[in-house]
């Protein structure tokens, strides 16, 4: 629906030919479209004109490089004070739960931001990661069975919550966790608060009880990415209010731009310390200002690609894969290693939106309905192969197929498909090994030539 | 009660336009000439309305046309902006109509929307509203993803006195909307209401989900819904223009209802929305409890967002 700012500096500073350095007008002529870029991408309007001054000033004079047009330039230069504006140091950005326990970690924010779903999550890592022992406690007594969905939300993911109490207040349900959390010797007690409007003085006057009572060493806001220009009013009320320590940003898995994280980060002066990043308790992430910046500017999001194909991926697998692929050698192992790569990372879709300029093959990877029930029936239709098979798909014989569809409960067409695929895929990794010699292609550091960089495997990208 | 909604509405909007129209006198003491400055000044405070850029260009262009190089108040400019947003936003208020109409019995209405975005809380309001007209109400809750979703529409159920129909947590929704059909059509309800689990437009099974539920209600009345709902939260920036992009695009919506509109947030998307889908607004959200549901006034939320009594 919106341009990216790099369409957007591309147009603007078509007719820029001149090398050399940034002169004042051109930095005029594109910060007018940096601005609209972060208004659209709902940057508050006090927080873009802020970031315009500090860029102008980073800008001008700037050498433009040899080998990128000056748009380019201007968006890096962009990116990098993005970055820098949203980023903290390392040791911020950690929650604060040190000192004697319980620690208690308030839950703040509007209604609807996600505040339940995020105590789940963080009580989730706080088990699983840090080997803490959590409470839950919900201190929502205003939305209609918002205790009861913290409970099931613990038994879910096996996290303690606080038993609940009918006619409690808010203020008695923190004092008796606080408790709770001392005799039973929690490390941590998270208090999930009502959703309150910023304006609503009886509710702001209820958090600030609750903070007192509770003295917690963390609070969180949790605000949803889609917020609009109102993001620096609630920034701004709740840190003046009961102040904050930390920011959590929500629906990060949606398609919004996300602006109101650098509002957020401005206002509050707090670091954003983790996204949310759909529904399930473990969709949580560490936050990274570069994925944010690129992702406000539209620019899709190679480092985390890069980063998450890295994480995922064992190196020396990888490594086997490559050499093998080198000599041009691709048999259904290295396939089903790949599908299981490949649903690692969040399956097509997942992959594909870290990638810059790809929206519209976006909407057709949704149509091809590449999801991860059917790279898991690939991958059980290869694993139903014997050791001999995989290693040369050419000895299946129709009774061979019809024992492996059996096997993994699919049918012999499916299997068939497998096979086709397979065939495409290492047909399509021979040309680009060839190409790769060349040089001319370039490989994404981290993914060691385990997906065939910049192209789809055949077979994933049309219509079934 | 019906001037308690007004003046929530009002308060609600007074506190959200007080800034835009601070802004507005701080740019006009007096009167003071229309020049380029003052423009850019104007579209600044209509975007932290969440008009967005394109649309308050075009607003404080239209201004331009007539007024541009010409001495006028802070007030004048309040009147012009109200007067252009009435007019955009005026097709669009429309109430939602149920329960009338002796042929749809049950006149089933689907809501839909992102998660957290207010669509149980509106149905309950909905639920109530109609039930003060003496219609039966019957509610479904489709909701069987989100933890104690189902609990909290029962709670509405009990608050508005309208049966709730619901299966456990995890139940398929569209089996169960059509079970809902069923039991309103041969209790004789006047409205089905049927809530779903919140979901992000860009998220394609969730999408087919609910596809499948009103294709499942077509199958036993092929005019169901008669109305899809689609619940917008005050606070939403741009994207908004997205998520009702792709829902209509899905499960052809039919109407909005925006809520939270009781805080800061000026749901100025809306213009935008209005000029882009044109779909009818029903109504607006100002509270949490079950009378805080208003009709949507194109003029009322105009001269809301401009102070303008
Ligand atoms: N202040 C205010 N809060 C609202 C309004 N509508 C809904 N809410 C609150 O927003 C939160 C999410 O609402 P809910 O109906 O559960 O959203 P759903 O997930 O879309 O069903 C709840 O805390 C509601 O009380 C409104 O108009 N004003
Ligand atoms: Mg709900």
């Amino acid at each position: 629906m919106f341009e990216t700012l790099s369409d957007r500096l591309g147009k603007a500073l078509e007719g820029l030919t001149s090398r050399g350095a940034l002169k004042e007008s051109d930095v005029e002529a594109a910060m007018r479209d940096v601005r609209v870029a972060l208004l659209e991408a709902d940057v508050a309007l006090p927080v873009v004109k802020d970031f315009i001054g500090r860029v102008k000033k980073e800008a001008v004079g700037e050498k433009v490089l040899k080998s990128v047009t000056p748009g380019q330039q201007v968006v890096k230069i962009v990116h990098d004070e993005l970055v820098a504006m949203l980023g903290a140091e390392e040791e911020e950005q950690k929650l604060r739960l040190l000192g004697e326990p319980p620690q208690a970690l308030m839950m703040v924010g509007l209604q609807g931001s996600g505040k339940t779903t995020s105590t789940a999550k963080l009580a989730r890592r706080l088990k699983e990661k840090d080997r803490k022992k959590v409470l839950m406690a919900s201190l929502d007594v205003n939305r209609p069975a918002a205790q009861e969905q913290l409970k099931v939300l613990g038994e879910q993911i096996d996290v303690a919550t606080l038993p609940i109490v009918k006619g409690q207040g808010p203020v008695d349900i923190a004092k008796r966790a606080m408790q709770a959390g001392r005799l039973s010797g929690y490390d941590v007690v998270i208090l999930d608060t009502a959703g309150r409007l910023h304006v609503d003085e009886a509710l702001m006057d209820e958090v600030a009880a609750v903070k007192a009572a509770a003295n917690p060493s963390e609070i969180m806001l949790v605000v949803d990415a889609m917020t609009g220009q109102d993001a620096v009013n609630v920034a701004e009320s709740f840190t003046k209010r009961i102040g904050l320590t930390g920011v959590l940003l929500t629906r990060v898995d949606g398609d919004a731009r996300g602006g109101a994280a650098l509002s957020m980060r401005q206002v509050t002066g707090c670091p954003i310390k983790f996204l949310g990043t759909g529904e399930k308790s473990e969709a949580l992430e560490v936050f990274r200002a570069d994925s944010i910046a690129s992702r406000i500017l539209g620019m899709g999001d190679i480092v985390s690609l890069v980063e998450k194909a890295s994480e995922t991926i064992e190196q020396e697998e990888a490594e086997r894969i490559a050499k093998r692929m080198q000599k041009g050698q691709f048999d259904l192992d290295d396939m089903r290693k790949q599908l299981e790569q490949m649903r690692k990372m969040g399956g097509m879709e997942g992959l594909m939106g870290m990638l810059p300029g790809i929206g519209k093959m976006k909407k057709q990877l949704a149509a091809a309905n590449i999801d991860e029930k059917m790279l898991k029936r690939q991958e059980a239709i290869i694993q139903s192969m014997t050791p001999k098979e995989r290693g040369n798909p050419k000895m299946l014989h129709a009774s061979r197929k019809l024992r492996i569809a059996a096997g993994s409960g699919t049918s012999v067409q499916e299997v068939n498909k497998v096979l086709k695929q397979h065939q495409q895929m290492a047909k399509m990794m021979k040309q680009f090994t060839k190409m790769g010699k060349k040089g001319g292609m370039p490989t994404l550091p981290g993914m060691g030539g385990g997906m065939p960089p910049g192209g789809l495997p055949p077979g994933f990208g049309g219509p079934r | 009660m019906a001037l308690r909604w007004f003046q929530r509405l009002k308060q609600g909007l007074a506190k959200t336009s007080s800034r835009l129209t601070d802004g507005v006198q701080g740019i006009f003491t007096g009167r003071r000439r229309l020049d380029e400055e003052a423009l850019e000044d104007l579209e600044d405070l209509l975007i932290t309305a969440d008009l967005g850029p394109a649309t308050a260009a075009k607003l404080t262009a239209e201004l331009a046309r007539t007024r541009f190089e010409k001495e006028v108040s802070g007030e004048e400019v309040r009147e012009a902006f109200a007067a252009s947003i009435t007019d955009i936003l005026a097709p669009t208020a429309k109430p939602l109509e149920a329960g009338n109409d002796p042929t749809k019995r049950p006149h089933v209405v689907l809501v839909v929307g992102v998660n957290g975005s207010g669509k149980t809380t509106t149905i309950g309001k909905l639920a109530h509203q109609l039930r003060g007209q003496g219609k039966s109400v019957m509610l479904c809750a489709g909701d069987t993803f989100r933890a104690a979703a189902i609990e909290q529409l029962r709670i509405w159920g009990e608050r508005v006195g309208a049966p709730v129909v619901a299966r456990d947590s995890g139940a398929d929704a569209a089996g169960l909307a059509f079970d809902a059909y069923k039991q309103a059509r041969e209790a004789g309800t006047d409205v089905l209401l049927i809530d779903t689990a919140g979901r992000l437009h860009n998220k394609k099974d969730l999408m087919d989900e609910l596809s499948k539920i009103v294709r499942v209600l077509r199958k036993l009345d092929e005019t169901t819904p008669h109305d899809i709902v689609m619940v917008l939260d005050a606070t939403v920036g741009q994207n908004a223009l997205q998520q009702v992009q792709v829902f209509r695009e899905l499960v052809s919506i039919t109407g909005l209802v925006v809520t939270k509109l009781d805080g800061t947030a000026k749901a100025g998307v809306l213009i935008a929305l209005a000029e882009t889908f044109g779909l009818p607004v029903h109504a607006v959200g100002v509270g949490e409890t079950a009378e805080d549901l208003r009709p949507f006034k194109a003029e009322d939320y105009a001269r809301g967002l401009m102070g303008l009594e």
